[in-house]
């Protein structure tokens, strides 16, 4: 991480939230399932598959002009449980998070069950209970534990 | 047992069982036990998929406990087939009616339900999911037959999809059950209903052949393997003898052993089987008379529950 070369890859933002130690490849489904679509006008760098003394290599996510709520923060969990993130104010860094599992999970994730009724057009948000090792739709009680981002619902 | 609402078994303890048993079995000895308690009042009938047996089974128990009830009718031919949401279904009909019986073709379909009403919504089965109304009287049913502690059951069929097995299992978990599950590989217990199973400290083996455990059992649970589940028919074919019982398999049982069945069989349980002791299926389901009565009776007072 002390190679000039690579810090530049992902510029310094002013303000704005730092989410770091994302596992490779998960950058994208983290900007899902904050509900950042690149729409919305804030500045949002990305850096995917750098090398990392802790992970291998991990993903990093910048978000300027936007502190993430803890609530925020702990569905990352899902999807990064060794991410942390950092609120920074005029370039410093001013309240670091640390992500925990939340107890559930509400109207973040689409029921892998067809024939769930929470995919029948009715006016109910999903709703799933953090379990061991994934995480059970409230509803059905389908479990998912391989690749949560698949399931992020289309915000 | 003070619910608002009867969703799913997992939510029964084995005391609330017990109390609908008992209550079930004051009934079944004299109907007229419950008195005019609930003249006036009325429940809904919600069928989204047909089921002529526990639509009457609960008409019958409602009526039997002094009140009234009303019916969606098939949906087929009513405003739900226009596409309205099951949400805004039963916010009609909780207008009209002191509870809802749902059955609906989804899974969680009784759960939504239940968070847009205020009266008592009873799972009357909810796609591959749950139906504890049913559990309800299969123990009703145990208890008389084997007793239902120190109890060694085989469920066999279609287990994947078997919503009947789905809520017996886990009702069980409540007693001193070994649990042994026979099925093709293709139709074993859902992941969602083995993590349920094994968090309760169930004790359970899962088995392709009958003859494995038939000599143990002293219930045999047999569900119907659906023809429409299997992709081709040749391979329906293939499993589906192996999952058929008639007298002459039962030989290799115990003399007690007593074969239960949710009703409607197709050809799972052979017709030699229905002079035998160990048929138990059409006591099974008269029983749901007064089991529903018992539940009906809990989930519609309007005092509390604690005058009992
Ligand atoms: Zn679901």
């Amino acid at each position: 991480m002390s190679d000039p070369e690579r810090e530049l890859r992902v510029s310094k933002i002013r303000n704005g939230t730092v989410i770091d130690h994302i596992t490779g490849g998960q950058a994208l489904n983290v900007l899902a399932i904050l509900g950042i679509g690149g729409d919305e006008g804030m500045g949002v760098s990305i850096g995917m598959n750098v090398p990392s003394d802790k992970l291998g290599t991990k993903d990093v996510v910048k978000v300027e002009d936007r502190e993430l709520s803890q609530g925020e923060v702990d569905v990352l969990s899902l999807l990064a449980p060794e991410a942390t993130v950092n609120i920074v104010r005029e370039f410093e860094v001013v309240e670091k998070k640390r992500v925990e599992r939340p107890e559930r999970v509400v109207g973040l994730l689409t029921c892998p069950n067809h024939n769930c009724i929470t995919n029948q057009d009715e006016p109910v948000e999903s709703a799933f209970e953090v379990v061991d090792d994934g995480v059970r739709c409230e509803f059905c009680g389908e479990i998912v534990r391989e690749d949560i981002g698949d399931h992020l619902a289309v915000h | 047992m003070r619910h608002d609402h009867l969703l799913s078994a997992g939510q029964l303890t084995r005391e609330d069982i017990e109390a609908v048993l008992d209550r079930a079995a004051d009934f079944a000895d004299d109907p007229g036990l419950v008195g005019d308690r609930h003249a006036d009042r009325l429940l809904a009938l919600c069928f989204f998929e047909p089921s002529t047996r526990t639509k009457m089974s609960f008409d019958t128990a409602m009526k039997r406990i002094g009140g009234d009830t009303v019916d969606m009718g098939s949906v087929e031919s009513s405003s739900v087939k226009k596409g309205e949401s099951l949400a805004d279904t039963v916010r009609v009909i909780e207008g009209y009616a002191d509870g809802i019986v749902l059955r609906h073709p989804s899974e969680g379909a009784a759960k939504l339900a239940s968070q847009f009403v205020d009266v008592p919504v009873v799972n009357a089965g909810d796609g591959a999911g749950q139906h504890p109304s049913q559990t309800l009287l299969d123990l009703y049913t145990i208890r008389e037959r084997a007793g239902l502690d120190d109890l060694t059951i085989g469920i066999m069929g279609d287990l994947k999809y078997g919503r009947t097995v789905h809520s017996l299992a886990s009702a069980l978990t409540n007693f001193d059950a070994r649990m042994h599950f026979i099925s093709p590989e293709s139709l074993r217990l859902p992941r969602g209903v083995q993590f349920d199973l094994h968090d309760a400290g169930a004790r359970l083996r899962e088995h392709t052949d009958l003859d494995e455990v038939l000599g143990e059992l002293d219930v045999l649970y047999v569900t119907r393997i659906q023809r429409e589940r299997f992709p081709d028919e040749n391979e329906y074919q293939q499993v589906a003898g192996e999952y058929q019982i008639d007298a002459e398999t039962l030989e290799r049982a115990r003399d007690d052993l007593t074969v239960m069945h949710p009703l409607p069989r197709v050809d799972e349980i052979a017709p030699d089987v229905d002079a035998t002791d160990h048929a138990a299926y059409f006591a099974q389901a008269h029983n749901g008379v007064p089991v529903r009565m018992a539940l009906l009776d809990e989930l519609l007072r309007e005092d509390g529950g604690d005058d009992r």
